[in-house]
């Protein structure tokens, strides 16, 4: 919209813009993820508290101790790390506008998270078949849930992970697709991030209850 | 009166938008890497093995650690720092640690006294 102010003399009118100025494509959705992601913590935050209240409450059912395998979190928490460390190579490559690189740490990063998608899937059906179904006892309730909704992200992370792949491989390093790479670089980081209290608060405290 | 034609456009560069995102060099993903591998292990280690013997002062050796794995991860791989966004990604940080530490210790708080009190053996009037 734009302002005309008649002046007070016969003179040229004068225009001013009273609109925002314009923003570059995507200009804003850095903060705007990052402000997704702070909401996605909120959430964690909350399964994280509902796990440290009903977590000692088994109902005389299954303990951490009867269930975990440190060993098998210890990979498993590996193959995240390793696929956080690969996923910031994969950032490094694009910032060199190498694809084929780039599109290779991406692959690497990919199996990295399937593989700890694979052993959490495994680590579940272990559990169940024992019979510490999410129906046990709260405490496997919220373990269920807290771990479950991790694993969710990180799958849905793998289906993001592969769309971009597609997009990059048809379209190339476009602005938009850094945008979208960079996005899902933090959201993969952040993930990363959860597990630590998961590892922390649910399965090494979970020994020491 | 002459028209203004600059008026109508803004100025150049006047806001920070469009900058982008700051990456992180090789260096920094490999010391954050190398960090998170340390803190990673040494609680495992501690709680696989016991070595500290009391099991509080072994939670709270994980628990600091987790701490400073987690300040690791935010600086290395998601390159916090109070400049990026004009420091609103900070602000809206601060902001999430403040809601976070309210709810868990909150949560925590309020649910441990009710347990406590609805512990069986604690009759109402034991209780000043």
């Amino acid at each position: 919209m734009t302002l005309a102010v008649v002046p007070p003399q016969n003179s040229e009118p004068v225009f001013y813009v009273v609109d925002e100025h314009e923003h570059p494509e995507g200009a804003s959705t850095m903060l705007g993820f990052w402000i997704y992601l702070m909401s996605d913590c909120l959430i964690f935050a909350m399964l994280f508290a509902t796990f440290g209240v009903l977590g000692g409450n088994y109902a005389a059912g299954p303990a951490p101790k009867d269930l975990f395998d440190l060993p098998l979190v210890a990979v498993n928490t590996s193959m995240l790390l390793l696929s956080s460390i690969t996923y910031g190579f994969a950032m490094l490559a694009m910032e060199k506008s190498r694809v084929g690189a780039m599109q290779a740490w991406l692959v690497i990063t990919g199996l990295f998270g399937l593989a700890f998608i694979s052993i959490e899937l495994f680590e579940f059906a272990h559990m169940i078949h024992e019979g510490a179904t999410p129906q046990r006892s709260a405490f496997l309730s919220s373990f269920f849930t807290l771990v479950g909704t991790h694993g969710l992200h990180v799958t849905f992370g793998l289906v993001w992970l592969v769309t971009l792949m597609v997009q990059v491989a048809r379209y190339g390093l476009i602005e938009a697709n850094r945008r979208r790479l960079t996005c899902l670089s933090m959201f993969w980081h952040f993930l990363d991030v959860v597990w630590i209290g998961v590892f922390t608060f649910v399965y090494l405290m979970g020994m020491l209850r | 009166m002459k028209t203004d034609t600059h008026a109508l456009q803004p100025a150049p560069d006047a806001h920070g938008h469009g900058e982008h995102h700051a990456g992180g060099s090789r260096e920094s993903y490999l010391i954050g890497f190398g960090l998170s591998v340390i803190l990673t292990a040494i609680p495992f280690w501690l709680v696989m093995s016991g070595v500290l013997g009391d099991k509080q002062l072994t939670g709270l050796a994980i628990t600091v650690l987790a701490a400073i794995q987690i300040v690791v991860h935010m600086v290395y791989f998601l390159h916090m720092n109070t400049r990026s966004e004009g420091g609103w990604t900070m602000m809206a940080l601060i902001f999430t640690i403040i809601m976070v530490v309210i709810g868990l210790a909150g949560s925590e708080w309020v649910m441990h006294h009710l347990n406590v009190n609805m512990m069986p053996g604690h009759e109402m009037s034991g209780m000043k």
